[in-house]
């Protein structure tokens, strides 16, 4: 095994020193070492995008990152999504579940680190096709991405539509 | 939907009765609504834990070894560089596991890893277990092993030749005969001799795999002392992992603990046991050590047990008015080199077929072939999608040789409610028409249709499927599903489940359905679920099952502590039981609502009177649905979900590009337990089958030394969110006597009539018919191409007027 190499890395905003072979992927040590599991791994070889972080606000897939190229760098994996948030959870990951959007979940964190950097891209209510752009990197095997891309044009009109289109959003949903 | 808040004050009691034994119908105030998911948000904050997350102290890291030849003897194999290598704890090979196993009990035919001979690449041969992934995969290629290459046959019919070698080394019928089913009923023959029209057609459905994104992952650990063996892993029948592992290992059930921990995707593709469930649990027995292997998604793809790809020919008799006097089918399935669930399969083949349509004669033969390929199985739909496409498409057919409208044909064969199928399987609620009448009028079928221009078209079709089935794969005479509830004083209730939740939403489910009896909002409702140690037995997400079979049981449950609770506040309040019922958190009096307490205190009045609140209940399937001949069980199900689809496709006849435009759905689920996870399983359904019809392929390249053609999901294309079409999804509901609530199944069925519908779609679009699948861009341009020399010749009319160059304006 190839000698471990000490790491400095800034995830969700904290500091982490990470010893780790200089070969490991960025994935591998945000699971390995950190045990940030919501980060998955699903091809190993950046085809399916289940991996997706966010390394200074833009999507990469963390399985063709190597952990030293994420030095000095912000990085965000969906561990960190809620945290701006007073209810703990980001208005992307509100509206997942309002609209049934997760069915096994696997490919979800990908999806909304995906999401979550078009939204703040272009901080506008965004298209059904824009949507459908912002995770075309992203398979999903469950759900034919309907109710995701419902979602995440949703999300967008919460957060960065003009006050009361964010009642537009359906019909109730039983929270309980 | 009206303003449902279903979180507290806000909700509606009962009208009607509420006693257990009164089935007068009372209002919902769950059933029908749309939920969030019991499991949901904590899988999209990061934090549930998945097989491979699992971490346990001392864990060592598995790899398994494969055949790089398609078919061989094993002539000799050693481990001992490996077993020498430094961080390498313990290796084994097919000799530690002599005993065989197969899902299906009576075709037991592979080894955890193979003991004499390989028959597909990417059999196991041996597996280590070692302190990181690294030296496992080095410790791997230490290991030699000598072959002795033997002729491999990549074809069914090749491999069923009286001269071929035999490929499976447990295999009793010799000549690679996996199984062999012919089943007729009525006479077909005459009944398509004296026909007004025979369509006769071959199609060819190549095989496709699940791809699931979560990779195939198991942990094993030994618990020091007790030496109970504890095994994690991401399967959809933990059940009969259960007791595959039981005999392999020579380890008793009751020392083994199978857990099956949040799962991320399946489709049919874990619904057996796989070589690293054994390796783990073998390897951990051997070093004391927990163990975890992952599969990578190469070996996902060699794992498959996808889709048998079918070589079919069909024989369909019409009379004039377009009704269907009898089928005659002839099928070859290519299964791979185990049987796993093949028997059924080849069953599958013909017995699912005999609705929606009703006909008087019919015939299938389906001959299932050992070959040198990875094995198929079932997937999403198993065994009846690919008569499906042959069938739809044989109608289609039919009715433009007729002059008459598909939809209208369609309509003309309906088979009704509650009534036997040619073959002898009792159908209860039958919404197919409404299924058509929904997709038609969506669609705006009849204006748009005659209206599209070359390139563009609209096809239909339909299908129907079981809501589980009528047998267990093992036989015996107990329930096939149950359910425990538990409620505590604190006003919650724990339901424990040994239902697999594959993401399809069946702990949701269960919460829904005791929410509905007790009153309490899903927050308040725990299911724990496949948990051998902590749950009841369930035989597993396969078949479309669950939410009938543990939907009843999990019903049966909550009615019997429903009425103990009512019980106890109506003697309280000294009124007769049926005046109380349960919403909304609180238990009611219906005749004077102000009159209500908190379910928690109704909790505690019930366990005062009867001691600890917890109640079982258990579902067994009617034994009188199924035809009296042998093979007749097999297909039969409690009930039958049916499905409508209606493609809109546009065919680039310069490229031979289909794009699917949009996709309308109509299903009968019987009743929709909750709307949105329905209407989930109806577009992750129609998502698959267009995935299947445009791009899938899960080919072996015979030559290529039997080498998978694109062992990733780069090279294996399956639809991204551009590529996919709008969906529309429409539930029907026909309620169904035998469903909890009226529900059938949703999860497999919306698959089925999705790929002849885009088939049909074609047609009208370019004239030409699509009989192989995929429906690539190199195949459907040299149909174009050849439809366009016959036109040029003037065999054929031009297609709705094909204006050549001028091509379609809209």
């Amino acid at each position: 095994m190839a000698q471990p190499r000490l790491l400095q890395l800034r995830i969700n905003g904290a500091s982490h020193h990470v010893a780790a072979p200089s070969h490991w992927t960025l994935l591998e040590v945000l699971r390995y070492e950190l045990d940030l599991i919501g980060t998955k791994q699903g091809c190993d070889k950046g085809d399916c995008g289940a991996c997706t972080v966010q390394v200074d606000g833009h999507p990469v897939l963390s399985c063709l990152t190597l952990a030293c190229q994420a030095q000095g760098r912000a990085v965000q994996t969906v561990e960190g999504l809620g945290f701006s948030s007073p209810s703990g959870c980001h208005p992307l990951q509100d509206a997942f579940d309002r609209y049934d959007a997760a069915q096994c979940g696997f490919c979800t964190p990908g999806i909304l680190m995906s999401a979550h950097a078009m939204i703040e891209r272009l901080r506008r209510p965004v298209t059904r096709d824009e949507a459908k752009e912002g995770i075309a990197g992203n398979l999903c095997r469950c759900t034919g991405y309907t109710k995701i891309i419902d979602a995440i044009v949703d999300a967008s009109e919460r957060v960065f539509g003009e006050a009361g289109a964010a009642t537009a959003s359906g019909e109730a949903v039983t929270h309980g | 939907m009206a303003d449902r808040d279903t979180t507290g004050e806000g909700a509606t009691p009962d009208a009607g009765g509420a006693s257990a034994e009164d089935t007068a119908p009372r209002e919902s105030w769950q059933i029908g609504a749309s939920h969030r998911k019991v499991d949901a948000m904590e899988r999209m904050r990061g934090v549930t834990r998945y097989t491979d997350d699992l971490k346990l102290p001392g864990l060592l890291h598995c790899k398994i070894k494969r055949s790089p030849h398609a078919h061989a003897n094993i002539v000799s194999m050693d481990t001992s560089k490996a077993m020498a290598m430094e961080g390498v704890f313990a290796v084994v090979t097919g000799k530690d596991f002599p005993i065989p196993y197969g899902v299906i009990p009576w075709t037991p035919d592979e080894n955890a890893l193979c003991v004499e001979k390989v028959c597909h690449v990417g059999d196991g041969v041996a597996a280590v277990a070692a302190a990181d992934e690294d030296t496992a995969n080095a410790a791997i290629d230490l290991i030699e092993v000598e072959y002795e290459v033997l002729p491999a046959y990549y074809d069914p019919q090749d491999a069923l030749a009286e001269d071929a070698v035999s490929i499976n080394p447990w295999s009793r019928k010799g000549n690679n005969l996996s199984k062999d089913v012919v089943l007729e009923f009525g006479d077909p023959d005459a009944a398509i001799e004296g026909a007004d029209l025979v369509v006769r057609g071959d199609y060819h459905f190549e095989g496709t795999t699940h791809a699931a994104i979560e990779p195939h992952c198991a942990v094993a650990s030994v618990e020091p002392g007790s030496g109970v063996l504890t095994v994690w892993s991401a399967t959809q029948v933990s059940h009969y992992l259960h007791r595959e592992l039981a005999k392999v290992l020579e380890v008793p059930a009751h020392r083994i603990r199978v857990i099956q921990p949040p799962l991320g995707g399946a489709f049919g593709g874990k619904s057996e046991p796989f070589d690293l469930e054994f390796c783990v649990a073998k390897l951990s027995m051997m070093t004391g050590r927990p163990v975890k292997c992952l599969y990578t998604r190469e070996e996902v793809f060699y794992s498959h047990r996808g889709r048998h790809p079918m070589k079919m020919s069909y024989e369909t008799g019409f009379s004039k008015d377009g009704k269907i006097t009898g089928v005659a089918s002839r099928t070859f399935l290519d299964g791979g080199a185990y049987s796993s669930f093949g028997l059924v399969t080849t069953y599958y083949s013909g017995q699912l077929l005999c609705a929606p349509y009703d006909f008087p004669a019919y015939r299938f033969h389906s001959t299932r072939a050992y070959t040198n390929k990875p094995a198929c199985g079932p997937k999403r739909g198993h065994g009846s999608v690919q008569p499906r496409f042959a069938m739809e498409i044989q109608l289609d057919k039919a009715a433009e040789q007729l002059g008459l409208d598909p939809i209208d044909l369609r309509r003309r064969n309906h088979i009704g409610s509650d009534r036997a199928t040619i073959n002898g399987l009792m159908v209860g609620s039958n919404g197919f028409l409404d299924c058509l009448g929904s997709v038609e009028r969506r669609s705006g079928w009849v204006t748009r249709r005659p209206a599209l221009g070359y390139g563009r078209g609209l096809g239909i079709a339909g299908s129907t499927y079981i809501s589980g089935t009528n047998y267990p794969i093992y036989p015996n005479e107990m329930p096939q599903a149950a359910v425990q509830i538990c409620l505590d004083r604190s006003g919650r209730a724990r339901v424990f489940s040994g239902a697999n939740d594959i993401g399809q939403g069946s702990n949701t489910m269960l919460a829904v359905i005791t929410s509905e009896e007790l009153g309490l909002p899903l927050e308040d409702i725990r299911v724990l679920s496949a948990d051998s140690d902590l749950c009841p037995v369930d035989l597993g997400a396969y078949s479309s099952r669950i939410t009938l079979m543990v939907g009843n049981a999990c019903l049966d449950a909550a009615k019997k502590l429903r009425r103990k609770v009512c019980g106890a506040v109506a003697k309280r309040w000294e009124v007769p039981r049926k005046r109380v019922t349960l919403a909304g958190r609180r238990a009611i009096d219906i005749e004077d609502p102000e009159r209500n307490v908190p379910l928690a205190e109704a909790f505690q009045w019930a366990e005062a009177d009867h001691g600890l609140l917890g109640e079982t209940g258990s579902y067994n399937t009617p034994k009188d649905r199924h035809g009296s001949y042998r093979g007749g069980t097999i297909g039969a199900s409690p009930a039958y979900s049916f499905t409508a689809h209606l493609a809109e496709v546009d065919v680039d006849d310069e490229t031979g590009v289909v794009s699917v435009e949009r996709i309308w759905c109509a299903h009968d689920c019987g009743r929709a337990l909750s709307r949105k996870i329905v209407e989930g399983q109806i577009e992750g359904s129609s998502y698959m089958g267009f995935g299947e019809a445009i791009m899938e392929e899960h080919l072996v390249d015979g030559a290529h030394s039997g080498v998978h053609a694109g062992p990733n999901l780069l090279d294996y294309r399956i639809p991204t969110s551009v590529d996919t079409p709008d969906i529309e999804a429409i539930i029907v509901e026909a309620p169904d006597a035998q469903g909890p609530y009226g529900a059938k199944e949703a999860g497999e069925g919306p698959l089925h009539s999705s790929i002849p519908a885009i088939a049909n779609a074609i047609y009208d679009a370019v004239g030409v018919r699509l009989d192989r699948l995929p429906f690539s861009p190199p195949r459907v341009l040299a149909a174009i191409e050849e439809r366009k020399a016959r036109e040029a010749s003037g065999e054929l009319a031009p297609h709705k007027g094909n204006p050549g160059d001028e091509k379609r304006s809209a």
